[in-house]
């Protein structure tokens, strides 16, 4: 690939003398471990994402195995599951329901929060923006190490003997505040709340730093009307996530309350394990409406960095500016706003007044505008682009097609009078699947794809990247399609098996489509496993700017050490999506590009622009000389 | 032994992945295509899109007529055909914008593949276009979300006088239903009155709950409105009746309703897929054809612990006659345990009398 790249100079100068920068050695725990550079921590969250997204996907493998098999001997899971299985062959009742649980709270909280937002949001924000480093280094790390910390709790409590949580990721209380209902909800579930008291720490400590950097750290000319939309979105996301995620704290604090201190938030009216309770007073439905007030934000804290990331790849890769910058931005306010107003329509049967049904109906469907604003702006993007489809081209793609089909079951399940049967039924599982899970997966990959370059200084290998990115994208569809039909026939979530009923007795043959697909996917993830490691040692060299980016990161060298620019840090003076501008040479001009320097692809507005560039360079030329 | 055939395999993968890797690098080089903005790739992957289109949609279509025999049968409750309706028009409408933008996204990749001779066509905005597409889908919401919040409104207004009261209470791991028995009315209940024989709780210092019963199925009358009054023992429980297109959380300490009226009886219902190719299948545990044994059920759709996916109930809906029958057949489960309740301190003669 050629790097005729019109800004290479500057950059190529300036790392000839970047001797002012070579301060003293680190450490190997200082570089690598409790690193308080931006690039490192990201990296730490991607490669602990990545492993936790092996062990989410293994839990699915586990259970697929059960809904597809419900009669087989699974013995031969015994050395991987020990006494899980029992001696017919037969997989414990619990361990499925605490198999799907962590699969659950795995994905959405530590490989798809974390590991997306934590990479991405790190490791793009500085380079982006043109700072040197998070405006908290120190916080940054801390953010990683509380996260990792969690991992470890969540870790431990998958090996303990009376297993790890089991009440659904949901943790709807008084199933999980007893340990009578389940033995998951005994030291599983203190563990489960622990390591989520530390993710919530570790997501503040991460979301005020992106806050702060963007708001504060912007370089020269470098507006918000200027901003890459992945920046955008990132931002939106950490200002949802701040808002959100302390809720969250409450209601896992009052539950920590109600299992250990003999509170009666939550609980009420109980007669379980042969006695009658002492709790009164309490509301299963109040830990609801304080569980989606951020769960329902969560899932935007998931799909918007995704996203911001495919606006950025789409509109690179199909040499063309992403249509509608500005409504773009607005749909994401709007989405962001929306997010915060809509989480009861997860509550619509659960006993809640049908009035404020209705209310959150109506404010559940109003959300689809700006979804549906997006999908067109992508698509219109693609309209008459000169599209290279690399590999983070194509997952963005794929996103954009999962987005669509996820989101549109989304207008069935927001309307409450149609939600009244569907609710809790595969239909459901097969809509956020898609929606929230695949398609902020497939961001996560383009993302992967896409910086890999600016990460580790190496390209990715290409084919190797079309081969993962097709096996995974018609797995998906292979594995969550299905169960639309499987939910309009009725059939509930986190169900053993389904043999007990008649009116679940069907598609049999389906889910072990369904299953099998799912293990070729998994296994299809190990090509994406080989292609980053391997690549990180031994892939190409990458060229400064591969993809004929305009983003400040591709100013930077190959492998940008601490402070990202060795010299001064870029000007901006455009927007970021300057792709085939009428009557410029190259299909993409950079944003540190001034005007003055593109006379031939002005506008008379930029023009004008350019010429006060010159004025304000002869301003500063004269200021410096009078020194 | 079964570890190493895994890791040898896992080793063997491994060994395979880095070969193709080396020789895509090799061919590459050789073929000169570094040299070039994008490789022949960019054609492959642009025509599969196409083509996952066609192959995508058809299988969907296909499939759709398959997997419509194992659908639920059609509605059995008064305000379910109508949930039904708002369903498919749904689908339908969102199954023609899935079509749509898929149609673009999947011909665009193909359409608008990279060439070295031309150029993308700079548009940055065009305000128009997103007037329109912000407008239309906000007429289509305001649309549905009427049409969805007058039947919702129905369905949840509050239920008629003459509705046939029920209690059905969620329990680890099974449902416990009570009649309200000869004086109409349902007696008090209390969850410290509950032990190894009053499972339910009830209060029977409570007149009412002297000739209440408990049924092993449940029975309903086809026609009448039935009130489903709905409690939890120990966890949340979710009643989920799915042929009548009933949901409601049971919920400890917050007694939760569900009305709606059966419309057809359990014998139509057979009768009416009897004419079904699928349900005239014979059922090999029976030997019998499956429309033969068809029974309306309740299950439970709140995660509730080890017993969740087994919470079953047959649900009967009677002519009401027959109903009526059935309902003044049953012994209160007072009379049925008189040693309980003289253990409790109640005389139930005396209480006869009162």
């Amino acid at each position: 690939m050629s790097t005729v790249d019109i800004d290479i100079q500057s950059a190529a100068d300036a790392h000839g003398h970047d001797d002012h920068h070579d301060h003293h050695e680190q450490g190997f725990f200082e570089k690598y471990v409790f690193s308080l550079d931006h690039k490192v921590i990201a990296k730490q969250f991607l490669i602990t994402g990545i492993l936790w997204a092996f062990i989410g996907g293994l839990l699915s493998a586990i259970f697929r195995v059960q809904l597809a098999f419900p009669d087989a001997d699974l013995t031969f899971m015994k050395p991987l599951l020990g006494d899980w299985i029992d001696a017919q062959g037969k997989m414990d009742t619990e361990f499925y329901l605490a198999a799907v649980t962590m699969h659950g709270t795995i994905m959405v909280f530590f490989v798809l929060t974390a590991g997306l937002s934590g990479t991405f949001s790190n490791f793009l924000i500085p380079l982006q923006i043109g700072a040197r480093d998070m405006a908290s280094g120190f916080m940054n790390m801390l953010s990683y190490w509380f996260f990792f910390l969690a991992g470890v709790i969540m870790l431990i409590s998958l090996f303990i003997s009376t297993g790890p949580a089991s009440g659904g990721w949901v943790i709807y209380p008084p199933l999980s505040a007893l340990p009578q209902a389940m033995s998951g909800s005994g030291l599983g579930m203190t563990l489960w709340l622990t390591s989520m008291a530390f993710f919530i720490v570790s997501t503040l400590l991460g979301g005020i730093n992106y806050i702060t950097t963007v708001i504060n750290l912007r370089t020269e000319g470098l507006s918000f009307s200027k901003l890459p939309l992945t920046i955008w979105a990132f931002f939106l996301t950490a200002v949802i996530g701040l808002l959100s995620f302390p809720v969250l704290l409450s209601a896992a604090l009052l539950l920590i309350f109600d299992r250990s201190f003999g509170t009666s938030f939550y609980l009420s009216q109980i007669y379980i394990g042969g006695e009658a309770l002492p709790n009164v007073g309490g509301s299963p439905l109040l830990f609801q409406h304080l569980f989606w007030f951020l769960g329902h934000p969560e899932v935007y804290i998931v799909l918007l960095p995704a996203l911001g990331i495919t606006s950025e790849i789409i509109s690179t890769n199909a040499r063309k500016p992403i249509f509608g910058y500005r409504a773009m931005i607005g749909s994401m306010i709007g989405i962001g706003f929306l997010s915060f107003i809509v989480w009861a329509h997860h509550m619509f049967v659960s006993g809640m007044n049908p009035f404020l049904g209705s209310v959150f109906m109506f404010l559940t469907l109003i959300i689809a505008v700006p979804s549906a604003v997006k999908t067109f702006n992508y698509l219109t993007t693609l309209w008459r682009g000169n599209l290279v489809f690399t590999p983070a081209m194509l997952f963005s793609i794929g996103l954009v097609s999962l987005f669509i089909s996820g989101g549109v079951t989304g207008i069935v399940l927001g309307n409450s009078a149609i939600d009244i049967q569907l609710h809790d039924t595969y239909f459901v599982v097969a809509h956020f699947h898609l929606v929230m899970g695949s398609a902020s997966f497939f961001g996560m990959m383009a993302g992967v794809y896409h910086w890999f370059p600016k990460m580790f200084g190496r390209m990715m290998n290409e084919k190797l990247g079309y081969v993962h990115f097709w096996f995974t994208f018609i797995g998906v569809y292979m594995v969550f399609f299905p169960m639309h039909y499987i939910g309009i026939a009725g059939f509930p979530r986190r169900y053993y098996s389904f043999t007990n009923f008649d009116a679940f007795s069907t598609f049999t043959d389906l889910q072990i489509v369904i299953s099998v697909a799912a293990f070729i996917t998994l296994a299809a993830q190990f090509i994406f496993a080989f292609n980053f490691f391997f690549s990180i040692f031994k892939g190409k060299l990458a060229p400064l700017n591969p993809w004929r980016s305009n983003t400040l990161e591709w100013t930077t060298p190959r492998l940008p050490g601490h402070g990202n620019w060795p010299g001064k840090i870029p000007t901006v003076y455009r927007w970021p999506y300057d792709y085939s501008k009428p009557g410029s040479k190259e299909d993409f001009i950079p944003q540190h590009i001034p005007f003055s320097q593109t006379p031939e692809s002005n506008t008379d507005m930029e023009n004008e622009l350019g010429k006060l560039e010159e004025e304000e360079k002869k301003d500063l030329g004269k200021s410096s000389e009078s020194h | 032994m079964a570890a190493l055939l895994l890791i040898s395999g896992v080793v063997f993968l491994v060994a395979i992945l880095a070969l193709i890797y080396r020789i895509f690098t090799l061919v590459s080089i050789a073929k000169g295509s570094t040299k070039q903005r994008v490789s022949s790739s960019n054609k492959i992957n642009a025509i599969l899109f196409p083509v996952l289109f066609v192959v995508g949609f058809g299988a969907i279509f296909i499939y759709s007529g398959i997997a419509s025999e194992n659908f639920l049968p059609a509605a059995a409750s008064a305000h379910g055909s109508e949930t039904d309706f708002l369903f498919w028009l749904t689908m339908a409408i969102i199954g023609v914008a899935f079509f749509a933008t898929h149609l673009l996204l999947f011909w665009f990749p193909f359409k608008y593949q990279f060439k070295e001779s031309r150029s993308a066509y700079f548009q940055p905005h065009n305000d128009t276009l997103e007037i329109i597409w912000t407008v239309v889908p906000a007429v289509v919401m305001t649309g549905l979300v009427l049409s969805g919040w007058m039947v919702w409104t129905d369905i949840t207004s509050p239920a008629p006088k003459e509705s046939v009261a029920i209690e059905i209470m969620g329990k680890q791991f099974n449902w416990e239903v009570r009649y309200s028995g000869k004086d109409g009315e349902l007696g008090k209940h209390n969850f410290r009155k509950i032990d190894g024989t009053n499972s339910m709780g009830i209060d029977f210092r409570d007149p009412k709950s002297i000739d209440d019963f408990i049924a092993r199925d449940i029975h309903l009358p086809k026609g009448q409105p039935v009130l489903l009054k709905i409690r939890a023992r120990d966890v949340l429980h979710s009643v989920f009746m799915p042929h009548f297109r009933v949901k409601m959380d049971a919920v400890p300490g917050m007694p939760t309703q569900f009305w709606f009226t059966p419309i057809k009886t359990t014998a139509e219902m057979r009768e009416e897929l009897s004419k079904d190719p699928a349900w005239q299948k014979i059922d090999p545990d029976t030997g019998e054809p499956r429309y033969k044994n068809f029974n309306y059920e309740l299950a439970c759709t709140e995660v509730c612990g080890s017993g969740h996916f087994a919470m079953r109930k047959v649900i009967i809906v009677d002519e009401p006659a027959d109903f009526n029958k059935w309902y003044n057949e049953q012994d209160s489960w007072a009379s049925k345990n008189k040693d309980y309740l003289s253990s409790i301190g109640i005389n139930l003669d005396l209480a006869d009398n009162q």
